[in-house]
């Protein structure tokens, strides 16, 4: 049996991702660490509302803060991450290896509606 | 060319599935729809696993059984089906957990678009079932590997 722990966390990093503007905060971190202000401005946003969205993806273990005088300074969990995205991708790649499958019966049936 | 399939997390308790189809989307709903063409791409011999039965009444309100034979059931029923554009069924294997899954088949000509949404009852429900099939997706992880090394043309026309 999975650990509940795991699960939450996953999911937590599911309800981060849903939202655009976080999954472009972790793009931009990708490329970078920022500064809380650095995200406001690059995404057009107040202060108080760019601080809600690293709240959430903090809390979901995708983005770590520290802040050293009067700077927050972002970066990206990259652990999380990895696991947010290999959930992602087995699920791709069960329904891809099926797909192909399909490919197969509806090409078949294809020809047979041929001849 | 190869299609992709693409899988996107659309919300907490939902994820949706998207694939082109080179075949008219009459020809798709009919691999859907008929037991004898469903368990052949639904459980791919490559997977190692064998489909003891597959009984599926796909109609509003019919329901459908694949067994697995060692205990594994998967069940549930149709709640709408309208040829050929749109399937939709419940698993409910899971209990109270039980997600919905809606297939809608759209025409695109030589094409078919097809999209396909898990929906759970709730986040905790995603989260549980998403776990417990961690799994079985790394088993099917790896015979899609095997798959691809048996037959490189298993895509093509």
């Amino acid at each position: 049996m999975v650990q509940y722990t795991r699960q939450s966390r996953v999911g937590a990093s599911f309800a981060a991702l849903s939202d655009a503007t976080r999954r472009g905060v972790l793009e931009q971190l990708g490329r970078g660490d920022a500064s809380i202000t650095d995200l406001a401005d690059k995404f057009r946003m107040t202060l108080t509302g760019m601080k809600k969205h690293v709240y959430v993806l903090e809390q979901a273990g995708l983005v770590t803060t520290e802040k050293v005088g009067r700077v927050r300074t972002c970066r990206l969990g990259v652990h999380r991450l990895e696991e947010e995205t290999a959930w992602i991708e087995s699920y791709r790649r069960l329904w891809d290896v099926r797909f192909r499958e399909l490919d197969n019966v509806v090409g078949e049936l294809k020809r047979k509606g041929a001849h | 060319m190869e299609n992709r399939t693409t899988v996107e997390r659309t919300s907490d308790r939902e994820v949706v599935v998207t694939r082109m189809f080179d075949a008219p989307v009459r020809l798709v709903f009919e691999a859907w729809s008929r037991p004898e063409l469903f368990k052949q791409w639904w459980v791919p011999r490559s997977m190692g696993m064998t489909l003891h039965s597959c009984e599926m009444d796909v109609r509003t309100g019919g329901t459908y059984r694949l067994s697995f034979g060692d205990g594994m059931d998967f069940f549930g029923r149709y709640i709408e089906v309208t040829p050929p554009t749109l399937i939709v069924w419940t698993n409910e294997e899971a209990g109270e957990n039980s997600s919905v899954t809606t297939v809608t088949f759209e025409d695109k000509g030589d094409q078919t678009l097809v999209v396909m949404s898990e929906l759970y009852p709730s986040k905790e429900a995603f989260e549980t079932a998403g776990g417990a099939e961690d799994a079985t997706i790394e088993t099917f992880a790896q015979l899609d590997e095997l798959l691809v090394t048996l037959s490189p043309s298993a895509g093509g026309r």
